[in-house]
């Protein structure tokens, strides 16, 4: 396996600029293109100080809610006698989303160093890397690692002999996409059913077994190393439009491009030349139908709005949708959007947790109104149906699971009605075999 | 007061505590948030989405059972947004609901069908689906699990785990699939395991007891203690037709919070025995004759007042105001008092301080205490010998005990059952039991508890303390009770404990007396 | 639901946290603050083990960390990598999420149903050798379609390949 595609010039690289050099994932290697003196640098100043510098670099989190990372960080409670935990969510089961999977293969260290400076930032001397049961490869490559920087001393009880404390454990996930709630995440760890918690508590207040905990994405961490190097005026600098949306992010793109992979490019980047230019355009003979850019758990987008949007968190909202995770799932003029919509309530039925009966039959009763109108039983009636229950699915529940079904489905029927009624006009020939 | 806090709930203007969970301040307000997962004695998951309302100024439905007030809270339980929310999880909870309520125990008082009633959708809009299907489980004991009606509110997975402290329940796979699982190797046989089936809001774990036995509507419901032990439950006695159906826990959060044991809750069927004394009986000669209650009374106080030396032999289970006047009766002479206390393993609940199923098994030995009895029965039984007078009030005897009875010159039995080792007895009068009549237990921790009349006393049968007051009154001239009321409230002249005390200030909760202190003082 | 719980009455259950195991279970108590939290590790060390999880195995996990069965298994049945039933030697999870379905995720499974001889989903093949499972997303998009078999990972699978990689696995 490798990494698909060379930079493309207009790539800004600082996260990615070791993806495929496989040097890169042995401590020494690391160290030899940079590594670990931003851990070092850390570790000579004040938590609050590198809490200043995150703040000041406008970095937000990478996992999908993009909350400012300096600012959550700054929530943890300071001096009081408890554990503190940070937890690195490298639970990446977003469809679309493949970024923190690509960090972990090639730069395992880039996230080591990250969340070193993370927990002591918060105080904490664990950290749980959560990641997925499926990510074996990365499993693998971040297991030899860590236990290759405790050797070296970049990790353990006297972390590069300043008598400062930091522990990494690996968690390995078992199959839930909804364990990347970061309260689900939490349960898991302690061995419980992945059920997102009521907040309040806050993490913060109260997480990881009880204690003070920060939970923050595999890239929000990684960055954190090279704003400590480089500053966070760099950093903030690094925008192409709102001042809101700062630095470099991974941009997971797939689906029907001629190129897809992870484009790191500055906050601001017009998403038409990332499709287009960056992965290649479509196939030949194909037209951009549509996008679904924050993962599949937001609004869907035209080929219009998605062309005319800039890829940061402001860009894409304008346009009727969220950056989320930034995997942009790509479709030509060949999609059935139904049908792919259909595949994705289908994943969003698969996962509930069980417990908000909302969630649970909701997601599980939209799959199989889609899949009626496409076995040619639809009945007119069904997209106001359909619309209704996203209503009734959105902010009702305990975490977002229900709502991320009803992002694309509601948006889908707003955005391609002619594609629902062609099925339930029977214009359309079944795409499924009637039961 | 600075830990009181304002807010309004559906207009109403109430003051509660800081902390208090909207769904409790909205209980004070008059106003019920209809709620599945939410219980007052078990924590709160906050899962069943049914109990959303709106607070103004909250961006979301909040859910009212782990949301808190907090001053100045405008909340809404039944405007058109909180009322759209639950109308849209009674649909989701239906939609694969089997909708098998005319067969289904739960039937009359199941939330599910109330608040669908009350506020769901007339029809459904899930057509044309199949619905989910899982097979009817057998639990345990007493508990049958039928998935198909389950919706997850887990309210029998935290009991068992965290009060009952025995985690056979969980809920298994997820999403759709989610069911309640148990461990294969396991039975819901914890000595409380019974709580889950009135745990369940919906008719998902059913009593194998009351399976098909009655509709809920057909049902009378009746305060009552429970007579299984000393720790003195608070039930809910179920009749149907005059015979006792069910018993279930009613709560009171100082004795029994919500719960009652399995061996309490199974012990009814005595109640309805049909083998009863009908008439008084009195002995003319060789044979004993049925006759009526004045004739009997008489009888009985003409006994009681020339008797010397006196032995009571008495049930547990015999209320407060039977063991005054049977003890009232006799006085002027030497009495030997004492009840039958069975006994048997303790079973405490784990998450419940002090509840426990009790190594004594009779709910009024406080009770008893307070008035003179004793628990000493064998030195009771060796005093019959020689004894003018043996008063057997309902006690169950063996067969030693019968025997010992010929020692004594006259026996008179004031019981329920109808039992020929005792054919030889003076008197033989009838009394009612628990379900029959009214009276109070004293429980283990001195707290006098009200039980009510729930059906019928067959045949000419009376409370125990009418006829002990009645005799006396025949032969003294002594004032007799009308009422239990009246009976109670006369004990005081004859326990300090109990003085000034009367039925009203004892509430459904009960109240508790110092044994060594005068109850009017308190 | 409890159908196959009587399974391991006939065969009996040799203890997995013995010897090598019990040691790596041991080492990730210091871990932890609690035992409980190591229930999702000491599930995965019996399926690496057993290739299963057995409702032995769950009552033995149970037992080593101070819960009940009915507990372990309500974790276990959460997470749909666990195997709880006995599955093939190799165990195949092919992607079908929207973007690998997009990039022709059906063929590349049906092309595996085929070339297995599992035919169905969820079956194992008659040798043995197979279990094919379906999953969603496997966090590869942009390598549609992965093909997950035991822990090894293969992207960029296509029905054409489908024949060379399953020869890897005897």
């Amino acid at each position: 396996m490798g990494y698909p595609h060379p930079p493309h010039p207009r790539e800004t690289v600082v996260l990615s600029q070791y993806f495929g050099d496989a040097e890169a994932r042995t401590f020494d290697g690391w160290v030899k293109r940079g590594g670990y003196q931003a851990l070092k640098k850390a570790l000579a100043m004040t938590p609050d100080a590198i809490i200043e510098e995150l703040k000041a670099s406008g970095l937000r989190g990478r996992g999908g809610a993009g909350f400012p990372t300096g600012l959550k960080w700054s929530f943890m409670p300071k001096n009081d006698g408890k554990p503190h935990y940070l937890v690195c969510n490298a639970d990446e089961s977003e469809p679309g989303t493949f970024k923190d999977r690509e960090i972990m293969r090639w730069t395992p260290h880039q996230l080591i160093e990250g969340c070193a400076i993370g927990a002591y930032a918060i105080g904490a001397e664990r950290c749980y890397i959560y990641i997925r049961g499926e990510f074996t490869e990365p499993w693998k490559v971040m297991t030899a690692a860590v236990e290759e920087a405790y050797a070296k001393g970049a990790l353990g009880g006297n972390v590069f002999g300043t008598g400062k404390r930091i522990d990494i454990v690996l968690h390995r996930g078992a199959g839930a996409y909804i364990c990347g709630e970061e309260t689900a995440m939490m349960n898991s760890i302690e061995g419980k059913r992945g059920n997102p918690r009521i907040k309040p508590p806050f993490p913060a207040q109260a997480g990881l077994f009880g204690m003070p905990t920060t939970i923050n994405n595999v890239e929000t961490l990684s960055t954190s190393s090279h704003i400590l190097n480089r500053g966070a005026a760099w950093y903030k600098a690094l925008c192409l439009s709102n001042p809101k949306s700062t630095g470099t992010k991974l941009f997971s793109v797939c689906g029907h491009v001629m190129r897809p992979g992870n484009y790191e490019l500055t906050m601001g980047f017009p998403m038409k030349d990332l499709i287009h230019d960056l992965a290649g355009g479509m196939r030949p003979g194909r037209r951009l139908k549509a996008v679904i850019p924050g993962g599949s758990s937001v609004p869907i987008m035209t080929a219009e709005e998605a062309e005319g949007a800039l890829c940061d968190y402001e860009g894409i909202v304008e346009k009727g949708s969220m950056l989320g995770s930034a995997g942009f799932i790509v479709m030509d003029d060949s999609t059935d959007i139904v049908y792919e919509l259909r595949r994705l309530a289908k994943f969003y039925a698969h996962e509930p947790c069980a417990p908000c009966p909302t969630c649970r039959e909701g997601t599980a009763w939209t799959t199989k109104i889609i899949q009626r109108s496409q076995r040619d039983q639809g009945k007119k009636e069904d997209l106001d149906l359909l619309l209704d229950l996203s209503d009734q699915m959105t902010g009702r529940t305990i975490c977002v699971l229900s709502d991320s079904c009803a992002a694309p489905i509601v948006s889908g029927i707003k955005k391609f009605p002619e594609e629902f009624e062609a099925y339930l006009s029977r214009a359309k020939a079944p795409a499924l075999a009637a039961v | 007061m600075s830990d009181l806090v304002n807010v309004t709930i559906d207009g109403v203007q109430i003051s509660v505590p800081k902390g208090t969970p909207i769904i409790e301040a909205a209980k004070q307000a008059g106003v019920l948030v209809p709620h599945y997962c939410y219980h007052p004695s078990l924590p709160s998951p906050a899962v069943c989405r049914m109990c959303l309302v709106e607070v103004e100024k909250a961006p979301k439905l909040v859910p009212a059972c782990v949301t808190t007030v907090a001053d100045g809270n405008v909340i809404h339980v039944n405007n058109d947004k909180s009322k759209r929310a639950r109308e849209s999880v009674l649909e989701f909870l239906l939609i694969n609901h089997p909708l098998d309520c005319p067969i289904c125990d739960q039937a009359g008082e199941c939330e599910l069908q109330d608040y669908t009633f009350q506020e769901g959708r007339a029809g459904t809009r899930y057509s044309d689906y199949a619905k989910r299907y899982n097979p009817v489980e057998d639990f345990g004991p007493d508990v049958l699990y039928v998935a198909n009606r389950c919706i997850l509110c887990t309210r029998c997975v935290r009991f068992m785990d965290n009060v009952a402290g025995d985690a056979v329940l969980n809920v298994s796979e997820r999403g759709d699939r989610a069911f309640i699982g148990i461990d294969p190797d396991h039975l819901l046989d914890h000595p409380w395991a019974g709580n889950v089936v009135d745990l369940c809001p919906v008719g998902s774990l059913i009593s194998k007891d009351f399976l098909h036995k009655a509709r809920a509507w057909d049902l009378d419901k009746t305060a009552s203690v429970c007579t299984g032990c000393s720790q003195g439950c608070n039930t809910m006695i179920d009749t149907r037709d005059d015979v006792v159906v069910r018993l279930r826990p009613r709560p009171n959060l100082d004795v029994n919070r919500h719960f009652i044991c399995d061996e309490g809750r199974a012990d009814y069927r005595w109640m309805n025995r049909g083998d009863r004394i009908e008439a008084p009986l009195v002995r003319d000669g060789a044979k004993l004759t049925p006759t009526d209650w004045d004739h009997a009374v008489e009888r009985l106080g003409a006994l009681a007042k020339t008797a010397r030396r006196v032995v009571i032999l008495a049930s547990g289970r015999a209320s407060t105001e039977s063991l005054g006047f049977v003890r009232r009766m006799v006085d002027g002479a030497t009495v030997t008092a004492a009840i039958k206390v069975p006994l048997g393993p303790e079973a405490p609940l784990a998450g419940v301080p002090n509840l426990a199923l009790r190594k004594e098994r009779v709910p009024n030995l406080a009770g008893a205490g307070l008035l003179g009895y004793g628990a000493e029965w064998p030195a009771a039984v060796a005093a019959v010998k020689g004894a003018d007078l043996v008063v057997v009030l309902d006690a169950v005897l063996d067969d030693a005990d019968v025997a010992a009875l010929a020692g004594a010159a006259a026996v008179v039995v004031i019981g329920t059952v109808d039992d020929d080792r005792l054919a030889g007895a003076t008197l033989i009068l009838p009394s009612t039991n628990v379900a029959e009549e009214n009276g109070t237990f004293v429980n283990r921790d001195h707290r006098v508890q009200r039980y009510f009349q729930a059906k019928p006393a067959p045949g000419l049968a009376r409370p125990a303390w009418w006829i002990a007051a009645e005799a006396t009154h025949a032969a003294r001239g002594l004032a007799a009770p009308a009422t239990a009321a009246e009976a109670f409230a006369a004990l005081g002249a004859m326990v300090p404990a109990l003085a000034g005390l009367s039925y009203a200030d004892l509430g459904h909760t009960g109240r508790v007396v110092s044994p060594t202190t005068a109850g009017a003082a308190r | 639901m409890t159908g196959s719980t009587h399974a391991h009455a006939d065969a009996p259950h040799h203890p997995v946290f013995v010897g090598k195991v019990r040691e790596q279970l041991d080492a990730l108590f210091p871990k932890y603050p609690t035992k409980q939290a190591c229930l999702l590790p000491a599930l995965w060390m019996v399926q690496e083990a057993r290739g299963w999880i057995s409702p032995a195995a769950i009552a033995e996990v149970a037992e080593v960390l101070g819960l009940t069965p009915a507990y372990v298994r309500g974790v276990a049945t959460f997470y749909t990598m666990y195997h709880l039933h006995p599955v093939g030697r190799h165990f195949i999870q092919v992607c079908g999420t929207s973007p690998c379905h997009l990039c022709g995720s059906d063929e590349v499974l049906k092309a595996i149903l085929g070339a297995t001889g599992c035919g169905e989903l969820g079956a194992t093949s008659a040798d043995g050798r197979f279990t094919v499972v379906e999953v969603e997303c496997l966090g590869a998009c942009g390598f549609a379609t992965p093909v997950l078999i035991d822990d090894d990972f293969h992207d960029s699978v296509t029905p054409e390949r489908v024949a060379g990689i399953l020869a890897r696995y005897p």
